[in-house]
């Protein structure tokens, strides 16, 4: 098959970009989307010009790093899949596609296709962790957990930090990463005893990161690669008024606020 | 930080505050509209009820009030600064962005909130201080010589662009209902998970029961059931 690709090309940080044109010729249904540009790149460099630069490690939809807004959806058409397990049988033979950055101002471009997403980690430095004492690891059953806790927390722990939801949000929101990260800790036995601080210091993080707020238009859920629910939002909203309340009453009983 | 300056500063407290607010503007339109629907009983049940408002309920009717007042005022100030702040999360936009789920309702939120600020004041000011006298019926009363509600309203609604202003701006309440009064249980974190989470089936009524609850009475005057 045959596409016409549109890429935003930008040779660093500083400089404006273009939306570039690209033939793409002789496509392989069976390649994914990451292939596809591959193919591209060994053309751009046989005519002596610069590969378009993109995220990529793993290829198995597991790193999170792979993440572009393809035709306007972020990771393209297919649903709870990242780019890169996006196959190129979703496009219709001699289709336009327009590729570009993630768009966020707490994102900025690195090159091309190219975003750090270094916030969603100082977001996780500023709580998403549990404490442990070192030592030996404890017995694996040591402490119960309940199926529908375990089953809650496992389903916000899939989040690989990809960054869609951000990225598919009008508002520019990373509620969702926020929320997930929040969640999957906070589900847990193991994570109450920093329940509280985790959801104030984690939201306060993402506000000051630049992020918008959230709507509910519910664009997160539908573009993660891993459909983590919106479900987890109203989670995070509960665990951050619990810890302005808790703050209040440590507050009130002579602590520091 | 004081954790309430925090909390306040806070997107997610801002967007509480606005979820509080709206969720004190849902009660009230429905008690506004069930109010409004005594037209259809007749001109003495209306006049009577307003009178009643005015009268032996003026202390409580100035209570609500002021709650309302500074509901709206929290609601605006708050939708004003989140929207800011989300406009300019996004220096940048996409050359190319198609939404996926998000609702015709949830994307005219700002739109229709500018719409529905501008009816609360132009609404005010006709039918509560009846500055704004369309039909040229200020200081009308009935034969019991209480105020002529009943009276404004079928006069004003025979005038098409009225009741056309009024039409328009109840269709705007009822799309901000329905996605307001889906997403305030789900800002306030009271929703239960659910493995379809934008379903919206109890917004839907809602939103339905205040937009046909308050159109009825334009429609009612221009089809003549109410004269
Ligand atoms: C006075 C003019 C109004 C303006 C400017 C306005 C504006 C808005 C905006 C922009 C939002 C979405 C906030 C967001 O992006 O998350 C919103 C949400 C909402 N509004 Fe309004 N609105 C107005 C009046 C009303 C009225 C009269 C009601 C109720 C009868 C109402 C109920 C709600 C509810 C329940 C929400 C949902 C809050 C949430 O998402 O948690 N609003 N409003
Ligand atoms: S490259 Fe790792 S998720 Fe796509």
């Amino acid at each position: 098959m045959n596409l016409t690709l549109h890429v935003w090309r930008q040779t660093g940080p500083d400089t404006n970009g273009t939306m570039e044109r690209y033939e793409a010729r002789d496509v392989s249904p069976d390649m994914s989307f990451l292939e596809m540009l591959d193919v591209v790149n060994e053309g751009l460099v046989e005519a002596g010009q610069m590969p378009i630069a993109f995220d990529h490690d793993c290829r198995e939809g597991i790193c999170g790093s792979c993440g572009m807004m393809i035709n306007g959806v972020a990771h393209g058409p297919s649903k709870g899949t990242a780019t890169c397990q996006l196959h190129m049988r979703t496009f219709e033979d001699g289709a336009s596609v327009y590729i570009e950055p993630w768009r966020s101002r707490a994102f900025p471009v690195i090159k091309d296709l190219v975003v750090n997403r270094g916030a969603l980690d100082r977001i996780i430095a500023a709580g998403g962790f549990i404490s442990a004492q070192t030592g030996g690891a404890q017995d694996a059953n040591n402490i119960p957990v309940a199926k529908q806790d375990s089953d809650d927390a496992m389903d916000a722990a899939a989040c690989i930090g990809c960054g869609a939801c951000v990225a598919a949000c009008p508002n520019g929101s990373a509620s969702l990463f926020t929320a997930a990260k929040i969640s999957h800790l906070g589900a847990l036995p193991q994570g109450q005893p920093e329940r509280n601080r985790r959801a104030q210091r984690m939201v306060l993080q993402m506000d000051s990161e630049g992020f918008g707020h959230c709507t509910l238009y519910g664009e997160c859920q539908e573009a993660c690669p891993k459909e983590i629910s919106i479900d987890t939002i109203a989670r995070m909203n509960r665990d951050f008024v619990g810890s302005t309340v808790a703050a209040r009453e440590e507050k009130a009983l002579g602590g520091t606020g | 930080m004081n954790s309430l300056v925090a909390f306040y500063r806070s997107t997610i407290g801002k967007k509480i505050l606005m979820a509080v607010s709206g969720l004190i503007g849902i009660g009230f339109v429905i008690l506004h509209m069930a109010g409004n629907l005594q037209v259809f009983i007749g001109q003495n049940k209306i006049n009577s009820y307003g009178a009643m408002l005015h009268g032996p309920l003026a202390e409580v009717t100035w209570l609500l009030r002021l709650v309302l007042i500074v509901a709206v005022i929290v609601h605006v100030l708050m939708a004003y600064q989140l929207t800011q702040r989300s406009a300019a999360a996004r220096p940048i936009d996409y050359q190319h962005r198609s939404p996926q789920v998000s609702t015709l309702a949830s994307r005219t939120m700002k739109w229709g909130g500018i719409l529905l600020l501008v009816f609360i004041v132009v609404h005010i000011l006709h039918f509560t201080t009846e500055a704004i006298d369309p039909a040229g019926w200020r200081g009308m009363t009935d034969s019991q010589g209480h105020r002529d509600v009943y009276g404004n309203i079928v006069a004003s609604f025979r005038i098409w662009w009225v009741a056309l202003f009024y039409i328009v701006a109840m269709l705007a309440l009822g799309l901000h209902l329905y996605h307001g009064a889906w997403a305030s249980v789900r800002t306030l974190g009271f929703a239960k998970p659910s493995p379809h989470p934008l379903h919206r089936r109890i917004a839907l009524v809602v939103a339905a029961i205040v937009w046909l609850g308050f159109t009825l009475v334009p429609v009612g005057v221009i089809a003549g059931i109410i004269r």
